[in-house]
C-alpha cells in the first residue's frame, strides 16, 4: 500500500505536465522558441542556471556509458513520432491532393443535391443551358471556356496487391485544355477527339499495370489506345482522359455528369450561380472547384488524422513509461554522483532542471530519427484509395516540416513528462543515504 | 512451476521498474488487440462471404449495369440452386453526412441470404407493400425510426421517374436484428424492393447491378463460373463471375491496404516494446549477478538459473499482455458503441487471445534469451567476487 502511495505520489507531477502538454503542443513556434531563449538566458546569466548547465553537461558526457538504457528513449519515441508523422502525412497528403485540385476561378455544375460526379446526370440541352450562362470566360475568338464532361470507371489492377481498382475516366470536351491549363502533356501526345484515344496522368500510370504509352486497354468491351502522359499535380492525375463523345459511345450513354467552367473572374461565380438557379429549365448545383474537391477529402483525412492522434497517443503513453524507466535507472546509477553535488552546494533546482533537459534532449534525438526515417521511407511515396467518385484517388505522402515540427513537439512532451517524475526523486534523494550507498 | 516463488520474488526486487514495464507491454498489447479489430472490421466482407454464394458483375466495371434477361439464362446453368439480384441505390437521410447504403433486391434476396435475419413475416410486409423497405437495426437505432414510419431519402443517382427529382419516400415496413454478432454490419443497410425501384427510376429499366448465385455444390464453383461467364461472352454485357469472398475482398483491398498499415504500426510498436523489455531484463539480471552466484553456489544447476530467468520475462510479457488485451476486449465495445454503430469493432475473439498469447511468449523468449545465457554462463567465483 506503501509502496502505491509512493508511486502515485512521484506520478502525481506527471498527470499536472499532461494538461500543460496538451497546451504545449498547441501553443505555436513563437512561443515555444521564446521559452527555449529564456530558459537559455536563465542558464548563462544565475549561478542556479549555471550549475544547471554544467551538470547537464555533465550528464550529456555520462551517456555514453548508458547507452543501451538511453538508446530505449531514442527508439521509443522514434516509434511514436515516426507513426505519428506517417499517419498525418498520409492524411495530409489526399487533403492536399484534393484541395488542390479545385480553385476559385473554376466551377463545376452537377445535377441538384448530387455530391459526387458519379452520382450526377446532365442531359444534351442542361449542358448547352449551363454553357450559355453569363459569368464564364471566353477566349480570343469567343468561344466558351467550358467543358461538358462524362465520367465512368472501369477495371485495372493495381500494381501493389493485382487486385482490380476503379479507375475513373473522364470523358471531357474540347475546351478542356483552357480550362485546366495545368493539364500538360509530358509524354507522346493528346488524345484526338473522335478516335479511341486515351491519355493517362501521371498518378494512374504509377499506381496501375498496363497504362503506359502505347498500350491498348477494354472499355466495355472495346480496345482504347492510351497515346500520351499529362501532369497536371492535382487529382485529376488518377484519371484517364480521352474525348466526351466517345467516351459516353463506349458506355451507351447520352449526356453529362458534370460541366466545368472557368469563370471570367472569381466574383462572377455569384452572377453564374445565380443565374442557374433562376432557370427554370434546369435543376442544377453550381460550387466553386475549390468547394467541390475539399468537401471530398474532408470526412476521410479527418478519420486518418484522428486514428493517427489516437494511435500515437496510446503509443506515447506506452514511450512515457519507457522513459520514465529509463530515467529511473539512470538517476540511480548516478545516485552518488547527484549527492556529491548536492554536498558540495548544488541546489535541488539545477538537479531537477538538469535530468529534465536530458530526458528531452533524448527525447528530441529520437523524435528526429523517428521523423527522418518516416521522411525517408514515405516522403511523396504514391499510393490510393477509393474516393468520392467510387474510383481510385491517387495521392502522396506528405511529410511537410510542419508535420516534422508536430513530431518532434510530441517527442519533447514525452520526454519532459518521463524526465520529470525521476528528476524531482533525484532532487529529493537525501543527501547521506545516497553517498553512503555502493 | 516450483520456482514460482523465486521468479514472483525477482520481479517484485524492484517495483517501479516492473510496474513501467508492465504497463508498456499492456499499452502495446493494448494497441494490437484494438488494430487487429480494425483489421478484422475491414475484412468482414471475408469472414460474412458464404461459402456457396457467387457474384455475377461486368467484366468492365461494376458501374455497367447488366441486363434482367440474364438472370433466367443463369438460372438454367447447371449446378445453379437459386439466383437473386441487386443494385446499387445510395442516398442520404436528411443531411449529405447521413450516408445511407441503400440496396433494391430481387426477389428471393432473403433467401439467398439468410445472414440478415428477415422473418417471414417482415418478407411477406416487405411483399405487399410496393414502397416499403427493410432497414437494420443499428441504422434505426441511430436514426430514431420506427416501423411504419415514412423515410425520406435523396437518393445519391435515380430520379423518379414522376417528379424527376432525386427524393424518394420510402415505407418502413421492418427493422431487422442480424442474428450473430460478425454479420451485426449488415444491421447499417437499407433494403428496397427491386421491382418498385425499376418501375419508378427513370434510367435504364430491366437492368441490375450484379446477380448473386447460390451453388449446390461449392467445390463446383469454378466450373460454375466459367458456365456463367460463357454464356455472354462477346456480347456487351460480358460478365465476371467470382466467389463473395473475391467480390467482398476487391472493395476492401480498393481502400487500401489495411492489413499492411495495422502490420506495420504493430511491427513498429512490437521493435519498441522489445528494446525496452530486453533493456529491462539486462538491467534486471546486471544487478543480481551476486545473487546468482549465490543461487549457483546453493546448488542451483546452469540450466535452472537459465530458466528462471527465462521465465521471469515471459512472466513479465505475459502478465501485461493479458492485462492489455483483457482492457481491449471491454474497450472495443465501448469503441463501437461511441461511434454510433458507425464502425464496429468485432469483439476480441479467441483467434486473437491465440495470437496475442503466442506473441508474448515469444517476446518473452526473445528478450530473455540473452540475459538468460549470460546468467547461465556466469562464474561463480567472478560474480562473487565482483568482477
Amino acid at each position: 500500500m506503501q509502496y502505491f502511495r509512493n508511486l502515485l505520489r512521484s506520478l502525481a507531477p506527471a498527470a499536472l505536465i499532461a494538461a500543460l502538454v496538451a497546451i504545449w503542443v498547441l501553443l505555436p513556434v513563437l512561443v515555444l522558441l521564446g521559452c527555449a531563449l529564456v530558459l537559455a538566458t536563465w542558464m548563462a546569466a544565475t549561478r542556479p542556471g549555471r550549475q544547471a548547465a554544467a551538470v547537464t553537461w555533465v550528464g550529456i558526457l555520462t551517456l555514453p556509458q548508458r547507452l543501451g538504457a538511453s538508446s530505449v528513449i531514442v527508439i521509443g519515441i522514434a516509434g511514436v513520432v515516426g507513426v505519428l508523422v506517417a499517419l498525418l502525412a498520409l492524411g495530409g497528403g489526399l487533403a492536399a491532393t484534393l484541395r488542390g485540385t479545385g480553385n476559385n476561378e473554376t466551377a463545376i455544375v452537377l445535377r441538384g443535391g448530387a455530391t459526387a460526379e458519379l452520382d450526377s446526370g446532365l442531359t444534351r440541352e442542361d449542358a448547352t443551358l449551363i454553357l450559355q450562362a453569363p459569368g464564364i470566360a471566353h477566349d480570343a475568338e469567343g468561344r466558351t471556356l467550358g467543358t461538358a464532361e462524362i465520367t465512368v470507371v472501369t477495371n485495372v489492377a493495381k500494381k501493389s496487391n493485382h487486385s482490380e481498382a476503379n479507375v475513373e475516366i473522364r470523358g471531357v470536351g474540347p475546351q478542356m485544355w483552357a480550362v485546366r491549363p495545368n493539364v500538360k502533356i509530358i509524354e507522346g501526345r493528346a488524345f484526338k477527339p473522335g478516335l479511341r484515344e486515351l491519355i493517362v496522368g501521371r498518378g494512374a500510370r504509377e499506381e496501375f499495370v498496363g497504362l503506359d504509352p502505347g498500350a491498348t486497354i477494354d472499355l466495355n468491351a472495346q480496345q482504347w489506345q492510351i497515346v500520351g502522359v499529362f501532369s497536371s499535380g492535382d487529382a485529376h492525375e488518377s484519371e484517364l482522359v480521352g474525348d466526351a463523345e466517345s467516351v459516353a459511345s463506349a458506355y451507351r450513354r447520352n449526356g453529362f455528369q458534370s460541366v466545368t467552367v472557368r469563370l471570367a473572374s472569381p466574383q462572377s461565380f455569384d452572377v453564374f450561380k445565380a443565374a442557374l438557379k433562376s432557370d427554370p429549365r434546369l435543376k442544377v448545383d453550381a460550387r466553386t472547384t475549390r468547394d467541390y474537391y475539399s468537401a471530398q477529402s474532408e470526412q476521410l483525412s479527418k478519420v486518418i488524422r484522428i486514428v493517427g492522434i489516437v494511435i500515437a497517443t496510446i503509443m506515447a503513453i506506452g514511450a512515457i513509461f519507457g522513459a520514465l524507466n529509463t530515467m529511473y535507472a539512470a538517476i540511480n546509477a548516478r545516485a552518488r554522483e547527484v549527492a556529491t553535488l548536492r554536498a558540495i552546494g548544488f541546489g535541488p533546482t539545477p538537479v531537477v532542471v538538469s535530468v529534465v533537459l536530458e530526458a528531452m534532449l533524448l527525447a528530441l534525438l529520437g523524435g528526429a530519427l523517428g521523423a527522418a526515417v518516416t521522411w525517408v521511407i514515405f516522403h511523396d511515396y504514391a499510393v490510393s484509395t477509393l474516393g468520392a467518385n467510387f474510383s481510385q484517388v491517387v495521392f502522396r505522402f506528405d511529410v511537410s516540416p510542419a508535420l516534422i515540427g508536430t513530431g518532434l513537439r510530441w517527442a519533447l512532451a514525452i520526454g519532459l513528462i518521463g524526465g520529470l517524475a525521476p528528476a524531482l526523486r533525484a532532487a529529493r534523494l537525501p543527501v547521506t543515504t545516497a553517498l553512503r550507498e555502493s | 512451476m516450483k520456482y514460482l516463488h523465486l521468479v514472483w520474488a525477482a520481479l517484485l526486487r524492484r517495483k517501479t521498474r516492473t510496474v513501467l514495464t508492465i504497463l508498456s507491454v499492456l499499452v502495446a498489447f493494448l494497441l494490437f488487440g484494438l488494430l487487429d479489430g480494425v483489421r478484422a472490421a475491414f475484412n468482414a466482407g471475408e469472414t460474412l462471404a458464404g461459402v456457396d454464394r457467387m457474384v455475377v458483375s461486368s467484366r468492365f466495371s461494376i458501374i455497367q449495369p447488366l441486363p434482367e434477361s440474364l438472370v433466367a439464362r443463369v438460372q438454367a446453368v447447371p449446378g445453379v440452386r437459386k439466383v437473386t439480384w441487386a443494385n446499387w441505390f445510395g442516398g442520404y437521410y436528411q443531411e449529405p453526412k447521413n450516408q445511407l447504403i441503400i440496396f433494391a433486391v430481387g426477389p428471393d434476396y432473403f433467401e439467398v441470404y439468410p445472414d440478415y435475419g428477415i422473418t417471414k413475416p417482415m418478407i411477406d410486409a416487405f411483399g405487399r407493400t410496393r414502397t416499403g423497405v427493410l432497414v437494420g437495426a443499428s441504422l434505426a437505432k441511430r436514426f430514431g425510426w420506427k416501423v411504419g414510419d415514412k423515410l425520406p431519402v435523396k437518393g445519391s443517382i435515380f430520379p423518379d421517374k414522376a417528379t424527376g427529382e432525386t427524393t424518394w419516400i420510402f415505407d418502413i415496413v421492418g427493422i431487422y436484428e442480424a442474428p450473430t454478432a460478425k454479420s451485426r454490419a449488415l444491421e447499417q443497410q437499407v433494403m428496397l424492393r427491386w421491382k418498385y425501384f425499376d418501375e419508378a427510376n427513370a434510367y435504364g429499366s430491366g437492368s441490375v447491378g450484379w446477380i448473386i448465385v447460390q451453388v449446390t455444390n461449392p467445390q463446383e464453383s469454378a466450373n460454375v463460373a466459367r458456365a456463367i461467364d460463357a454464356l455472354s461472352v462477346n456480347s456487351d454485357h460480358e460478365t465476371k463471375t467470382q466467389t463473395e469472398r473475391e467480390f467482398n475482398l476487391s472493395f476492401a483491398k480498393q481502400i487500401g491496404d489495411i492489413g499492411l498499415i495495422v502490420t506495420a504500426i504493430i511491427g513498429a510498436v512490437f521493435f519498441t516494446l522489445m528494446l525496452l523489455t530486453g533493456n529491462t531484463m539486462a538491467q534486471a539480471v546486471r544487478e543480481r549477478i551476486p545473487e546468482f552466484a549465490t543461487l549457483k553456489t546453493l546448488g542451483f544447476t546452469d540450466r535452472s538459473v537459465l530458466g528462471l530467468v527465462f521465465m521471469e520475462s515471459v512472466l513479465l510479457i505475459v502478465i501485461g499482455g493479458v492485462l492489455g488485451l483483457a482492457l481491449a476486449s471491454v474497450l472495443t465495445p465501448l469503441v463501437s458503441a461511441a461511434s454510433g454503430g458507425m464502425l464496429q469493432l468485432p469483439p476480441i475473439g479467441l483467434r486473437s487471445w491465440l495470437v496475442g498469447l503466442a506473441l508474448m511468449v515469444a517476446v518473452g523468449a526473445i528478450v530473455g534469451v540473452l540475459p538468460a545465457l549470460r546468467a547461465m554462463r556466469l562464474r561463480i567465483v567472478d560474480a562473487l567476487a565482483g568482477r
